[in-house]
């Protein structure tokens, strides 16, 4: 236990823990400080000035980084406070490109609500803006600088939680600008397209690259089958963007929702999740059997995989050849699928819903495209699906629950649990502990490998063999993993990693919930609360229990492993330089 | 620099970088000392030497361009053989360091900051230099020249010039 100390805070007797901030201190006497640039955990540093309070020192300090003191006197709202708070402001806005009218973020922007809390109903001070240019040649992530407020929560997630460094500060004074280097698009750069950036940005200076306009055009075609699938963690998370709490599960709404989007049909990721531990299953235990290269690291997240091609290219060997759920679920779609349907594969248009933006790269890498069309044609965001939704006047709320479409709707447990950091493991573990024991075994809830710490790591025994697993989540710890595995430090069998913190529920391209929310609760657990809960409920909780995939390898791809199996749902990973000088193109 | 990678042309000088590097690295806030003595190597900081500091520092690129562009002493650009200076500070602005930069802008032919079409020149207004009782003042290279009039300046010039 820390030391309290006791201060006032506008009157008020406050006791805080010696070395927090004053920050900290009010929200103990539930008083509210607003604030720009702050995102705990993330940003704290002090930057902005719109936080500032009269703490008895001849300046105004900043409350997120001034710590408190026995018997300090703070005063957060008086004239000279208000004062001061609104010029900072207005001077932000002086600058700021304001199209907010046709801004992304219109409504979920934390300037906006800021210029309403502080009543700024007039722009007092009209000068020089800049006026650069739209970095929109990523795939994923597109950056507008004109909008940016230069909070820098982007490059501290990018370089401090994710150790991508893909952006920074670059400039100084009016000239500051928050861009690669030598102003290269983010395409040209080693950022993995994770999209945390989008989830910190308090503003609409980083959003996905938004698809939108080629899903209608596909649904309106009348010769294109279009198909859907939806991640595991789409659904615990979409409800946030019709004002449902944090952590529902809408799974039955999201299908009628996109039932009455006009897609032909609805499928769901988890079933492709059960396929990836099938495979993904096997090839670990064809590698410990063989003394094939181990650990075996999981390839679901397009981020990571992007990160190891940049940073580690010595360990790709590592690498699972599985494809993604999303990519094995597009490649079965185009054949087995269209095969027992009686569709030309060119005529079918896969579209999938993920909580992420680097799938739109992934889909977008030539390799991925098992029957020469991509396994996936288009992929949006959770946040574009919500989009469309909107934009189709479905009132999501009120719908009833739908059920996933056959013959590829039906996933185990263990295909659900994909969403969250360490599913994959558990998931993976459900079933290969049993193929070992040759046993059904009961004990299926992993525990260890739950959770929010930033590395994870079980032992598990299955048979005479003790399984060493461990889990890592945000780029940051997958680094620290990869160090020990490059170093021979480490002997796990297999690692799953996550780009994301917290894995897929805090995609990138998940609901963006405001510093106001992020600062009070934790969402990446409240949202995979929802995701284990959704386990829970599912009669069937391991990956080779569910008979639609059973089915799968009876009527089509034989066995997991077969020769089939890895032409459709194996690939192969590339080094990639960082900075590549053919084409470091300026914006 | 005109060199395209690490290990083909320019070898010497990747190899002198290098050994920059190395002398500092290691010790606390070596990366400005590394790119003052890279500047002075290359006479600016571009893609490729950035590249390799980066590489051989275990820094992110991103990071050491934010600190190249934060400090004016640092250029992204190829420097002239003679880098003139122009102060344009308050004092030598009031003493009309403006009329002595357009007259500098008018011989070397250039529209504004940047390098002449030979190399031998390039143009840089900048602000106090530390000479403010000779001001105007102007500095190429190492030498000062101070209360300076427009007329001054093809004379100036010349010297270099002929120099080559």
């Amino acid at each position: 236990m820390s030391k309290m100390v006791t201060l006032t805070i506008d009157g008020i007797e406050v006791k805080a823990p010696e070395g927090s901030t004053v920050l900290e201190a009010a929200k103990l006497a539930n008083i509210k400080i607003p604030t720009l640039c702050y995102l705990k955990g993330i940003n704290e540093i002090g930057a902005c000035r719109i936080c500032v309070v009269d703490v008895g020192v001849k300046n105004l300090q900043a409350s997120c980084v001034y710590p408190v003191a026995e018997g300090m006197k703070v005063i957060t709202n008086s004239p000279k406070v208000r004062e001061a708070r609104r010029v900072t402001l207005e001077l932000i806005l002086s600058n700021h490109d304001r199209k907010c009218l046709t801004c992304v973020r219109s409504e979920n922007c934390e300037l906006q609500r800021l210029a309403k809390d502080l009543q700024v109903d007039d722009i007092r001070f009209e000068g020089k803006k800049n006026d650069y240019n739209i970095d929109d040649f990523s795939d994923s992530v597109v950056r507008d600088p004109n909008k940016c407020i230069l909070c820098r929560r982007c490059t501290s997630v990018c370089k401090n939680i994710q150790t991508v460094s893909a952006i920074e500060t670059n400039e100084r004074g009016f000239d500051t600008i928050v861009a690669s280097p030598f102003n290269i698009s983010l395409k040209d750069t080693p950022c993995v397209n994770c999209g945390q950036c989008i989830n910190v940005c308090p503003v609409g200076a980083l959003r996905e690259k938004d698809n939108i306009d080629k899903v209608w055009e596909a649904i309106a075609d009348p010769d294109l089958h279009v198909v859907v699938q939806t991640a595991p963690a789409v659904r615990v998370a979409i409800g946030e963007e019709f004002g449902l709490p944090i952590g529902t599960r809408c799974t039955g709404k999201m299908v009628a929702a996109l039932k009455r989007l006009g897609f032909d049909k609805v499928f769901d990721t988890d079933t492709a999740a059960d396929l990836t531990i099938m495979e993904e299953g096997t090839e670990l235990i064809e590698r410990i059997k063989n003394g094939g290269k181990l650990p075996l690291i999981t390839s679901c997240s397009p981020g990571w995989i992007k990160f190891i091609e940049h940073n580690y290219p010595d360990l790709l060997d590592n690498l699972s050849t599985c494809k993604s759920p999303q990519i094995m679920f597009g490649a079965i779609l185009k054949t087995y699928y269209a095969e027992k349907m009686g569709i030309d594969p060119a005529k079918i248009f896969v579209v999938s819903v993920m909580p992420c933006t680097a799938k739109k790269f992934e889909v977008k890498r030539p390799e991925l495209s098992a029957t020469g069309y991509p396994d996936v044609d288009v992929s949006i965001t959770t946040r574009e699906a919500a989009r469309m939704i909107k934009e189709a006047g479905i009132d999501f709320n009120s719908l009833p629950d739908e059920n996933f479409d056959d013959p590829m709707g039906d996933a185990s447990g263990a295909g659900v649990i994909f969403g969250a950091t360490g599913g994959v493991m558990e998931a993976a573990l459900r079933t290969v502990v049993d193929i070992l024991t040759g046993k059904d075994n009961d004990d299926i809830e992993y525990k260890a490998v739950r959770g929010l710490d930033g590395i994870k790591v079980a032992e598990v025994k299955a048979g005479d063999l003790t399984l060493r697993a461990a889990v890592a989540h945000g780029l940051g710890n997958a680094r620290k993993i990869m160090d020990q595995i490059r170093s021979g430090e480490a002997d796990y069998h297999f690692v799953e990693i996550m780009a994301c913190p917290g894995g897929c529920v805090n995609g990138g391209g998940q609901p963006i919930q405001p510093a106001a929310v992020r600062n009070e609760i934790d969402i990446c657990a409240e949202r995979a609360k929802a995701i284990y809960t959704e386990d829970e409920n599912i009669q069937i909780r391991k990956s080779h229990k569910n008979e639609r995939i059973m089915k799968l390898y009876e009527e089509f791809l034989e066995k997991p492993g077969s020769h089939k199996a890895h032409e459709l749902l194996h690939t192969h990973y590339e080094e990639r330089e960082n900075y590549p000088e053919e084409c470091c193109g300026n914006i | 620099m005109g060199c395209k990678c690490e290990n083909n042309c320019a070898d010497q000088k990747v190899q002198e970088l290098i050994e920059i590097i190395d002398k500092h690295k290691g010790k606390k806030g070596a990366l400005i000392p590394v790119l003052h003595d890279a500047q002075n190597l290359y006479g600016y900081l571009p893609l490729q030497v950035q590249k390799i500091i980066s590489e051989r520092m275990n820094i992110p690129l991103a990071e050491i361009y934010g600190v190249v562009t934060f400090y004016t002493q640092f250029s992204l650009n190829q420097k002239g053989k003679y880098q003139i200076r122009v102060c344009l500070g308050t004092a030598c602005y009031v003493k009309g360091s403006g009329k002595i930069y357009e007259e500098l802008k008018k011989e070397l032919k250039l529209s504004g900051d940047g390098t002449t079409e030979d190399g031998l020149f390039s143009l840089e207004s900048c602000r106090c230099i530390g000479a403010c009782g000779l001001a105007p003042v102007i500095m190429i290279n190492d030498d000062v020249y101070g209360e300076l009039v427009p007329a001054d300046v093809p004379d100036i010039i010349k010297k270099y010039r002929d120099r080559k």
